[in-house]
């Protein structure tokens, strides 16, 4: 009852806090476990304790924060927007190709060819850098592509199709189209980004060899740090005005249009935002797999991102960063235990959310917890009566 | 300054309070004159009286006219009901006010000096358009308290929704508006569990909360009680004055009640004014008795 009478002032205050105390708690164990408990377990336990975490989980674990990242990018757009995009899948390959650059660079004259230029250019018989290399020697300038290629990429693809007022599937389809035309053109070997192998083989980054465990380690904390860090920017978004005027643009556009909001403002922030998201979570995917190519770009990794959102829950944070655990452990067990039935799985479990799950995991806990919680009220009710 | 200019300036200050008291008082009742003035950007001059003016609006949809040649005037606090059967235009009418549908031909003017036509949604409900839909509209995730927020009078650019926090003054507004539309205790509930009228009542507190010069209210009883329908003709009532309000309705009982037997109905049929006038004399009109009953 405590809530339905909660004056205004009180309602004012518990917002300006972002998070409650548990939240707060939650965040920062999170923080802990993954910035200092998951590195003390790998690299301090020794390896024939029970309590040992090998390389291949951290590994594991590393690359599936990576995709939590891009998960809760999807729900800022998708959950909290209602704008369904197909076509993160691109943002994502297009941050770990700016990273790839640089570490392909890095590699120096320790490739197969011994040459200055990495190797595929040297395969293919070309004596210069192509200038869309020209930065390619500097971390930092390729750091800044890594934030500026899917950003600008978004804000110009998101203008046109927003002010067009292009919605819902047929925005879908149009993201779709426009991440299948990016594979098919980072595909050729003319576009100077290694065509279909993609980048590969690297060395070292910042002059640290790339392999080694404590690198390894350093990129796993710097991910777990960066997710939880746009956990809470997405937090804050989510918990202020703007939040509530893209969950409005949601639920009634034109009631946003005729109250004075202009959606396009809106709709192209938190677009490019996401699309950012993705591009950094790219960035720190690939020095941990060691690989990308345009298969990153195909129509079906944009998919995927969308159902781990969708898995999770829509619309609440937590759930994305959830199903992307979920679905990717699920995988990783999947696809050792029954190979060919990996996708008949995925699509099995998409398709069991939508009609049976249509707030995710999430939704479940809640209902849950709400069902304890009444119970226990009822209890209470009865033994005052 | 001396003593003498000081006593001078004392005069003038008086004098000028003396005309602006005698003003309101005027046959232009306390209006400016409609001349010899500077335009504002985005500020609606009402000095001549009129609110909205619509000359020879047409809309066509695949070959269907859905506005004929429509002409309507409403003056600077007036409550005008507009009646007319099915089909009529009264919701495309007010599509071409607040920007949705671009009329084929004709001009539409806010005040004396906005040209309507020239602007997007959000920039009429800014300069002080309202519009409340015939099924009710609200933000159905969101709380009654956040619905209300949201319409508020504020910076609607994306940076000040960023850093915005509400005032006590704000916050005072809306509790205001939540007595106004009897939904207090509502207020942490979403509102997508609020009952067809509660939405209704919503929807007209979101209104108020802009704050707009103009009202327009799509058949906003529809779905109510009889007891609601009546606080709500009591609500738009003491609106009248303070803003212009046009009110489109079927329910002849509301209408009677918002008229009080005084007030101007215009009447609408196939695109165009059929009939203007007292409720009395528009319902004794034999050309609108033949369109409501069928030849």
């Amino acid at each position: 009852m405590s809530t339905v009478m909660m004056s205004p002032q009180a309602l004012q205050q518990k917002r300006g806090l972002l998070l409650g105390v548990r939240g707060w708690t939650a965040v920062l164990s999170a923080l802990a476990v993954l910035t200092v408990l998951i590195p003390l377990l790998n690299r301090v336990v020794p390896a024939d304790s029970v309590f040992h975490l090998s390389d291949y989980a951290v590994g594991l674990t590393g690359k599936i924060l990576c995709y939590a990242i891009c998960a809760l990018a999807m729900d800022l757009i998708w959950g909290y927007t209602g704008i369904l995009s197909l076509g993160h899948g691109l943002f994502f390959a297009l941050g770990g190709y700016g990273m790839g650059m640089y570490l392909m660079r890095q590699i120096g004259r320790d490739g197969n060819y011994k040459s200055d230029l990495p190797d595929f250019m040297v395969f293919l018989n070309w004596k210069d850098l192509p200038w869309t290399w020209a930065l390619s020697d500097s971390f930092i300038a390729q750091m800044a592509l890594v934030v500026l290629v899917p950003g600008l990429l978004a804000l110009v693809f998101g203008w046109f199709a927003f002010r067009s007022r292009i919605k819902g599937v047929y925005f879908s389809i149009i993201t779709q189209a426009l991440t299948y035309a990016a594979m098919l053109l980072f595909f050729r070997n003319e576009t100077g980004f290694g065509g279909n192998n993609g980048f590969t083989d690297f060395k070292r980054i910042l002059g640290q060899p790339i392999a080694t465990p404590t690198t390894r380690i350093t990129l796993f904390i710097i991910t777990g740090a960066t997710l939880v860090g746009f956990y809470l920017l997405a937090r804050w978004i989510v918990n202020s005005k703007y939040g509530r005027v893209l969950q409005a643009i949601r639920d009634a556009e034109t009631r946003v249009m005729f109250t004075g909001y202009n959606p396009l403002a809106y709709k192209l922030s938190i677009w490019t935002l996401s699309a950012v998201m993705c591009g950094v979570a790219g960035a720190l995917y690939v020095p941990q797999v060691g690989i990308i190519n345009p298969s990153e770009m195909s129509p079906s990794a944009g998919i995927e991102i969308a159902i781990w959102a969708a898995v999770g829950g829509r619309a609440t944070l937590i759930g994305p960063i959830i199903g992307a655990f979920f679905v990717n452990g699920a995988k990783s067990w999947f696809t050792v235990a029954f190979p060919e039935f990996w996708l008949y799985f995925l699509g099995a479990l998409f398709i069991a959310v939508t009609l049976f799950l249509p707030q995710g995991i999430v939704g479940l806990f809640k209902r849950f917890s709400r069902s304890a919680a009444d119970t226990a009220n009822d209890a209470a009710n009865r033994t005052h009566a | 300054m001396t003593p003498d200019l000081m006593e001078e300036g004392a005069r003038r200050r008086e004098a000028y309070a003396a005309r602006q008291q005698a003003g309101t008082g005027t046959e232009s009742g306390g209006r400016q004159a409609a001349f010899g003035r500077i335009a504002k950007l985005g500020v609606p001059d009402f000095t001549h009286g009129v609110a909205l003016y619509l000359d020879d609006i047409s809309v066509s949809f695949d070959g269907f006219r859905a506005l004929n040649k429509l002409s309507l005037a409403v003056n600077v606090g007036e409550l005008r009901c507009i009646i007319g059967p099915n089909g009529a235009g009264k919701t495309t009418m007010m599509d071409c006010i607040t920007g949705k549908t671009r009329p084929d031909s004709g001009r539409a003017f806010f005040g004396s000096t906005i040209d309507l036509l020239r602007l997007t949604e959000p920039q009429i409900a800014q300069i002080g358009i309202g519009r409340k839909f015939q099924k009710p509209t609200v933000y159905e995730d969101l709380s009654v308290f956040e619905n209300l927020e949201l319409a508020l009078l504020a910076d609607r650019r994306v940076r000040a929704s960023l850093f915005s926090r509400l005032g006590g003054e704000q916050l005072d507004r809306i509790g205001q508006t939540l007595g106004t539309i009897h939904l207090r205790h509502e207020a942490q509930r979403t509102a997508g569990l609020l009952s067809h009228g509660q939405k209704q009542w919503l929807e007209i507190g979101m209104l108020l909360m802009q704050d707009p010069k103009l009202l327009l209210l799509d058949e906003p009883v529809a779905g109510m009680t009889d007891e609601e329908t009546e606080r709500t003709a009591e609500l738009f009532l003491s609106l009248e004055g303070k803003h212009s309000l046009v009110v489109v309705e079927h329910d002849m009982k509301f209408v009677d009640q918002l008229t009080q037997g005084r007030k101007k109905v215009t009447v609408l049929h196939e695109g165009s004014v059929l009939a203007e006038g007292l409720l009395s004399e528009v319902q004794a009109n034999e050309k609108v008795v033949e369109v409501y009953l069928g030849r």
